[in-house]
């Protein structure tokens, strides 16, 4: 009798009517962008047009190869620094500054991206230096970073000490015992922490429309110009190129997690 | 234990690069927004005076450091318009986080009730989305918001509606994409303390007589407390300086501070009023900030 208790009707509905909300707008877009019509709203059958047109945009697909070289770059960059934090964070004890450094890493999280990307546009201008693809590629770790720390942090703190400990005791240094040991460990919450990190990258809007120079948008900053001025069934096509891209990321990266909470507590990529 | 005292050695090397970085990147710019809150506005390039030159010697320092002025600030606490959009942010930012945590609360209580298994598959599809494009989600519903949308056909075809109604450039739609955007947000810190929660505290109140009601409002609720706080914060600091969603869903007469900023900013090229908003942005945030901070520290650090 308890056990039926557990998920009443209410419980189901909620659930049900909570990821209808989610999904839905995500498959009408999907499903709106191989309409053949020309008129958003109109069902004109199936067809692949708006992709060609998308194709044949130079300027979105230069947007979409900045994007995504930023995204990489930074990603990559972010992974090596978020997990050094990660590390310092959970297994360094008590340092100076630590507070700093851990309030400097968890404000970024929620930080509203006016605030950041401003703050790092004056910084660059102050610093003369030119605006482009480094600059964003700067601005993306330093938000990107903060949500790999977290998510390493998380999958260390769950992590069996004793393991390194034991390794330690039978003759390795801390550092042969972190490359051997605990690192193995938490590589699937890194790969999980760089995916992350790519597609928040390929995301954002604001701070790379603070920190980019002229003659170098990236894709959302392409999409957002387009969405202002309406709706166009091109732009349905390129979300959902993106969509997909994210979706193949996203698949890659449950595995890995799945991989790293087979070995112990769940990490999860957020 | 000596062992972890000799391992934490070398770890405390590694925050020396990430900690670089983040003064670098995150802190020490927020001294130039500050200093640019206390510039002039003027037309050259930085649109700002005074600039302040290292190699101008330090009588232009000095000059420099007396052309500071709190105008900036002082046309924010005087101008309506922008003690209008922070009232309008904050006033924003708390309706749209009542709003989440009551469609958010009851799908991370079903969550949390469904058999472990399933339990997985539920949190992946409420990450998923969070993973999606941001910008690309408000432009869904553009897609299904606008005149002759797909909402306005469904409630002309029901009969709801006998014209179509105006859904985009209102506060409903703005409302409709936050609660959208954020639901993930306010969805995921609620699950993880339900999770944890021991069902058998339900039952023994259940069993010893109170009604659904009373195990919920004495019991479950009080012991979700941690995860309302991390998902209401979640929720409520970014909304507040949020930009995106007003600006492509809410109409264009009353603006929130992100926009606010947005605008002096890239069309009216005025930074120093622009890194004044920031500033009063922040210090309206800074308490919500540090009590996050706090909470964040203090999860990962017990080690979920």
């Amino acid at each position: 009798m308890r056990k039926l208790n557990r998920l009443s009707r209410f419980n189901i509905a909620s659930l049900v009517l909570g990821l209808a909300f989610l999904y839905l707008p995500i498959v009408i877009l999907v499903i709106y962008s191989f309409n053949a019509s020309r008129l958003v709203t109109v069902w004109g059958g199936w067809s692949l047009r708006w992709y060609v047109e998308f194709f044949n945009d130079r300027a979105m697909i230069e947007a979409a190869w900045m994007s995504l070289r930023v995204a990489v770059a930074s990603a990559s960059i972010a992974t090596v620094l978020g997990t050094l934090a990660a590390v310092a964070l959970s297994r360094g004890e008590r340092f100076g500054g630590r507070t700093l450094f851990s309030g400097m890493l968890y404000a970024p999280l929620v930080m509203p991206e006016v605030i950041t990307g401003l703050s790092l546009l004056l910084l660059f201008v102050a610093l003369n230096a030119e605006r482009g693809f480094w600059t964003v590629t700067i601005a993306h770790t330093t938000l990107t970073m903060c949500f790999v720390a977290v998510v390493v942090q998380s999958r260390l703190g769950s992590l069996d000490r004793s393991l390194e400990e034991a390794a330690m005791d039978l003759g390795c240094n801390p550092v042969s015992a972190f490359l051997s040991v605990t690192l193995p460990l938490i590589a699937p919450a890194i790969v999980a922490g760089w995916m992350l990190a790519f597609t928040l990258s390929l995301d954002d809007l604001v701070i790379a429309s603070f920190t980019t120079g002229p003659g170098s948008a990236t894709l959302p900053i392409r999409i957002y110009s387009e969405v202002r001025l309406g709706v166009k069934p091109e732009i349905n096509a390129i979300c959902t190129l993106v969509i997909g891209l994210i979706a193949i990321v996203i698949v890659l990266a449950s595995l890995a997690s799945k991989l790293s909470s087979s070995q112990g507590e769940s990490a999860a990529p957020l | 234990m000596s062992a972890r005292r000799i391992f934490a050695r070398p770890a405390r090397f590694a925050a020396i690069a990430p900690y670089v970085w983040m003064v670098l990147f995150f802190l020490v710019p927020f001294a130039f927004v500050l200093k640019i809150s206390l510039s002039q506005t003027a037309i050259a390039q930085p649109p700002y005076e005074p600039v302040f030159d290292l190699t101008a010697g330090w009588d232009a320092i000095r000059a420099a450091f007396a052309a500071l002025s709190i105008d900036n600030f002082k046309l924010l606490g005087s101008d309506d318009l922008y003690i209008y959009a922070y009232v309008r942010s904050v006033t924003v930012a708390v309706t749209a986080t009542a709003i989440l945590l009551l469609i958010g609360y009851p799908i991370a209580y079903g969550m949390a009730r469904l058999p472990k298994r399933w339990q997985a598959v539920a949190m992946v599809l409420v990450i998923v989305p969070f993973w999606t494009s941001f910008l690309i989600r408000i432009y869904a519903w553009i897609n299904i918001l606008q005149h002759d949308g797909l909402l306005n056909k469904i409630l002309l075809v029901l009969h709801v509606v006998s014209a179509p109604v105006v859904w985009l450039s209102t506060d409903t739609a703005m409302y409709i994409g936050i609660v959208y955007s954020y639901l993930p947000f306010m969805i995921l810190p609620l699950y993880a303390t339900l999770a944890k929660m021991e069902p058998a505290l339900e039952e023994a109140a259940s069993d010893l007589g109170a009604p659904p009601w009373q195990v919920f409002w004495l019991v479950t609720f009080p012991l979700s407390l941690p995860g309302v706080g991390a998902g209401v914060l979640l929720c409520f600091i970014p909304i507040v300086g949020e930009f995106v969603i007003p600006d492509l869903l809410a109409g264009s007469n009353a603006l929130m501070i992100g926009q606010t900023l947005w605008l002096e900013f890239f069309t009216n090229k005025d930074w120093p009023v622009a890194s004044s908003a920031a500033i009063v942005l922040l210090v309206v945030l800074l308490l919500p900030l540090l009590l996050y901070e706090r909470l964040q520290r203090r999860q990962l650090e017990q080690g979920r």
